[in-house]
């Protein structure tokens, strides 16, 4: 089955992203397709590479990341959502006339149409979050 | 893409406290950009996204319920307010902006219907694409 992920919430604060991730995991091993993972909301943040979680605790964005990367996983942040919730990468931050950018490996920041696409030609759209 | 499909949005959140109605809208736009099948559903505390002259200055938020009055050319055009939401909250369909949009023959006509709770049973089981904000 052709799945795509949606994660309405940040991470830490609530379990939704870690639950999506173990989800995207267990869907992949059992031989499932993952068309693309759409983060929204505040799931935007999962994509922030300025998370510093302590050593000993999971480093979320990075498991995602790790994942994308393994799995050549689709993963997008919503445009609108990430820039008002400081979300930028490098030609959106020096758009804006920011210092940096915080975008991690394997995010992509791009519309709101690539939800609806997502959700038009997969068979399942899962939410996660709020 | 090769199928369509209907989607769904059932709006539960107020329109202020929380960024969901808003960037919920957002999402609606878009869908209806793509030209696909879409229907809104409003209940619980999302009936007040519809309500007419909203003025949220006093609080600093943008004021975007204006913007509903756009569904009608993006060809959003079947909006179901659940009556019973409405009822418990005091309000009634003069309470709501009222969201209009045209037809082939011309004539425009309001897209608000509002519905017994039971008939949503039958709009939420008939989409592809449910989304809940």
């Amino acid at each position: 089955m052709k799945f795509t992920i949606q994660i309405n919430t940040g991470p830490y604060t609530h379990q939704a992203s870690d639950t999506a991730y173990q989800f995207t995991r267990a869907a992949l091993k059992a031989g499932h397709s993952i068309h693309r993972i759409f983060f929204y909301h505040d799931g935007v943040n999962n994509s922030s590479m300025f998370s510093t979680p302590p050593r000993d605790d999971r480093n979320i964005q990075q498991l995602w990341s790790t994942l994308a990367e393994q799995h050549s996983l689709d993963m997008v942040v919503c445009a609108a959502a990430a820039q008002r919730r400081g979300i930028l990468d490098q030609k959106e931050a020096v758009r804006h006339g920011k210092s940096a950018a915080n975008i991690a490996p394997n995010f992509t920041i791009s519309g709101l149409g690539q939800l609806i696409e997502a959700a038009v030609v997969s068979d399942r759209l899962l939410v996660f979050g709020d | 893409m090769p199928v369509s499909k209907s989607f769904v949005f059932i709006n539960r959140k107020a329109p202020y406290g929380t960024i969901y109605a808003l960037e919920a809208l957002e999402v609606v736009l878009i869908a209806g950009a793509f030209e696909l099948q879409v229907k809104l559903i409003f209940m619980d505390d999302g009936v007040y996204q519809l309500t007419r002259n909203q003025n949220p200055t006093g609080i600093g938020m943008k004021n975007f319920s204006k913007t509903f009055g756009a569904l009608g050319d993006y060809d959003v055009e079947q909006i179901f307010v659940d009556h019973e939401s409405l009822n418990l909250r005091g309000l009634d369909a003069t309470d709501l902006q009222p969201l209009i949009h045209g037809t082939t023959d011309g004539v425009e006509r309001p897209s608000i219907k509002i519905v017994p709770r039971s008939e949503l049973g039958d709009i939420i089981e008939g989409a592809d694409v449910l989304l809940n904000f």
